[in-house]
């Protein structure tokens, strides 16, 4: 089991300054899995994913990545993790004052010896799978807000990191295009085996992608349900909880009845 | 022969001038770099006429990894040899499929942004500027709507936010402008001392200070501080919610943008800029009161006596006028160019340095104007 485990939460207790957000929250991420954080809006799901990713100290626990420390690790270890990962923020991250290949570019051309001209060549493939071929150069407050999420996605994944963390990745988007964002998403997991961390409360998403989610609370200030979303559908024990993943369901059975 | 070019990649090279590369390992963004550099020198060191990849000993595969394949693979077009692939494990066709290798067969060349001539961009300047002018007209416009309306409604104004608005330009400027006064007063009459008293006219100092911050300096300098520390919080503030489409909800919601946002911020720079300069004058008298008493042994009732008599009621209410002039010019700016800024959070730095460089601008200019008004009318 432990040598599955790439990330290790253990009693954390995450907030901004001395106001607790959350409360003693334990869970594991295994190595190559999609593992989706719900929750509804305000439960510190991007509290978490902060704290996860060593921008905000924790007010008690730890945050174990691949055995090391991330909140307690010096500079340069703290750095190489940093490289090991990416980001995509809730409101796409985007250096306004750079192109979008400039954005995916900025990150290969700090951490590689590539030239030029093969950067372009990457930066190239990485918008053409988030289908934004044709916009390289505009700027970020020149596109949509959806398209800011997929430039955001594609500069995540521009060193191919070993784990991707993204906050609400399909939220905004129309379901084509989320649809084929979790296509992209699965694929890297598949072809790559990159282990990945989705924040989301797209119903359909979570169910397309996760095999295990967590579900955090506001009132709890903790997690709620843990494990399969399909199982915990159907058999939680928790009513919230079903009635969270219920919400699709019910307006299937709608749809299908006022045809029939 | 088998070379060994990098950890993951070596080369065979079989007679008749065919090249075949061995790619073992991962190929990702640490070994990738190195191999294209190895294998497009050795492409480049002896032409070959065929090339083929062998990825079978590929353990992971990205896209770097394929930016390597697609490089070898350019570099063999280019010198007319063919290129084949070897070795395809189903995951490696996986990602070559995933990054539209095949599809690249011929790779179109990365389309810069084309750098305009000369005369479209005169063109687009000049267009620039007359829209830049219009926005001036309609904001001249709207403004003057507003203060119809307030006249009418006093009522409909945002006091509260007028308050806050005096509370920052006026009461927390007032040390700054206090302080940089009586520097002022100093140093003009130190300066002056040394040469009025070769003439034993060391009294003169105090008119020479009065007379210059009243009906100049005094409102100028205020001015300038005020541009400095208010024109360009007047301008972040607007900008930054122009651009986080605050003042398209202020909009939407039915709000008069320019009564919500621009009114109290004039408003309040037209009350307190004039009570700003008539401070600044006060403590630059009091400097020059300070070198006078202290340096060139004058009483203090000469010199303030002497003060007093060297401008005219006119002189003072002419120096308001201009201080009141010039914060209407820095609210303004500092309004206009925040509306005026788009895009992401650089605008917000340009739309400030912008509010601060032309209102400053602006106050030296109209200050020349009314120099030479006054020159001819008095
Ligand atoms: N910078 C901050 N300082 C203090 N409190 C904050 C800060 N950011 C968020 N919070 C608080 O933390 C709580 C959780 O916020 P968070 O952004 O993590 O929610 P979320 O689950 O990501 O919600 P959403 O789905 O809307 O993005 C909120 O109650 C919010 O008030
Ligand atoms: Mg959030």
């Amino acid at each position: 089991m432990s040598e599955h485990t790439l990330i290790k939460v253990y009693n954390l207790t995450a907030g901004y300054g001395e106001q607790a957000i959350l409360e003693k929250v334990s869970f594991e991420v295994y190595r190559e899995e999609i593992f989706a954080i719900l929750g509804g809006s305000g439960c510190g799901k991007s509290t978490l994913l902060k704290h996860m990713t060593g921008l905000i100290p924790p007010i008690s626990g730890t945050v174990t990545v691949c055995g090391v420390d991330v909140h307690q690790s010096d500079q340069d270890s703290y750095r190489r993790f940093l490289r090991n990962i990416g980001i995509l923020y809730q409101s796409g991250g985007l250096i306004s004052s750079m192109t979008l290949a400039e954005n995916v570019a900025l990150p290969i051309k700090e951490y590689t010896p590539l030239k030029e001209e093969e950067i372009n060549y990457l930066v190239e493939m990485k918008l053409e799978q988030v289908d934004l071929k044709g916009f390289e150069h505009h700027l970020p407050s020149e596109i949509s807000g959806g398209m800011k999420k997929r430039a955001g996605l594609a500069r995540a994944m521009a060193l191919n990191p070993d784990i991707l963390f993204f906050d609400e990745p399909t939220a905004g988007l129309d379901p084509i295009t989320s649809a084929e964002i979790d296509e992209l998403i699965i694929k890297i997991n598949r072809s790559l085996g990159t282990t990945m961390v989705i924040v989301t409360h797209e119903l359909q998403s979570i169910f397309r992608l996760a095999k295990r989610v967590i579900m955090l609370d506001k009132m709890v200030k903790g997690i709620i349900a843990e494990g399969n979303p399909h199982y915990l559908r159907d058999h939680s024990g928790n009513p919230a909880v079903r009635n969270f993943f219920n919400r699709i369901s019910t307006s299937h059975n709608a749809t299908h009845e006022s045809r029939s | 022969m088998i070379r060994k070019l990098t950890d993951c990649c070596s080369i065979e090279d079989i007679p008749g001038g065919d090249k075949k590369f061995r790619f073992s390992g991962r190929l990702d963004r640490k070994s990738v770099p190195a191999i294209i550099e190895a294998a497009l020198k050795s492409m480049h060191a002896n032409p070959p006429s065929k090339v083929t990849a062998d990825l079978s000993g590929v353990s992971y595969l990205d896209d770097f990894g394929v930016l390597a394949l697609e490089r070898i693979r350019e570099a063999a077009a280019e010198s007319q040899a063919s290129f084949a692939l070897e070795g395809l494990g189903a995951k490696a066709k996986e990602i070559l499929a995933l990054f539209r290798f095949d599809e690249r067969k011929k790779r179109e060349a990365a389309k810069r942004r084309r750098k305009p001539g000369l005369m479209v961009g005169v063109g687009r300047a000049t267009i620039d500027q007359l829209l830049d002018l219009r926005f001036q007209v309609a904001f001249v416009g709207s403004v003057l709507l507003c203060c119809l309306h307030l006249m009418l409604h006093p009522r409909s104004l945002r006091w509260e936010d007028t308050l806050e608005s005096m509370k920052k330009t006026g009461a927390d400027a007032l040390p700054i402008v206090a302080l940089i006064g009586f520097l002022l007063g100093l140093i003009m009459a130190f300066m002056s001392s040394v040469q009025l008293k070769q003439f034993g006219a060391n009294i003169y100092v105090a008119s020479l200070v009065a007379l210059a911050m009243v009906r100049e300096l005094g409102p100028i300098i205020t001015a300038i501080i005020v541009a400095g520390r208010s024109g360009s919080a007047f301008a972040s503030e607007i900008a930054a919610m122009k651009i986080s489409d605050e003042v398209d909800a202020l909009y939407t919601m039915g709000f008069d943008v320019t009564r919500f946002l621009v009114a109290p911020k004039i408003i309040a720079a037209l009350l307190v800029v004039p009570i700003l300069s008539i401070f600044a004058n006060l403590f630059a008298i009091l400097g020059g009161l300070t070198v006078g008493v202290l340096m060139l042994d004058l009483t203090a009732g000469a010199y303030m006596d002497q003060t007093f008599k060297s401008f005219t009621a006119f002189d003072f209410w002419f120096g308001l006028f201009k201080s009141a002039f010039f914060a209407l010019v820095i609210a303004w700016m500092g309004c206009l160019r925040g509306f005026q800024a788009r895009g992401g959070a650089e605008a917000v730095g340009k739309a400030t340095t912008s509010a601060v460089v032309s209102s400053i601008f602006l106050i030296i200019l109209w200050d020349s104007i009314f120099a030479v008004i006054i020159q001819y009318w008095g």
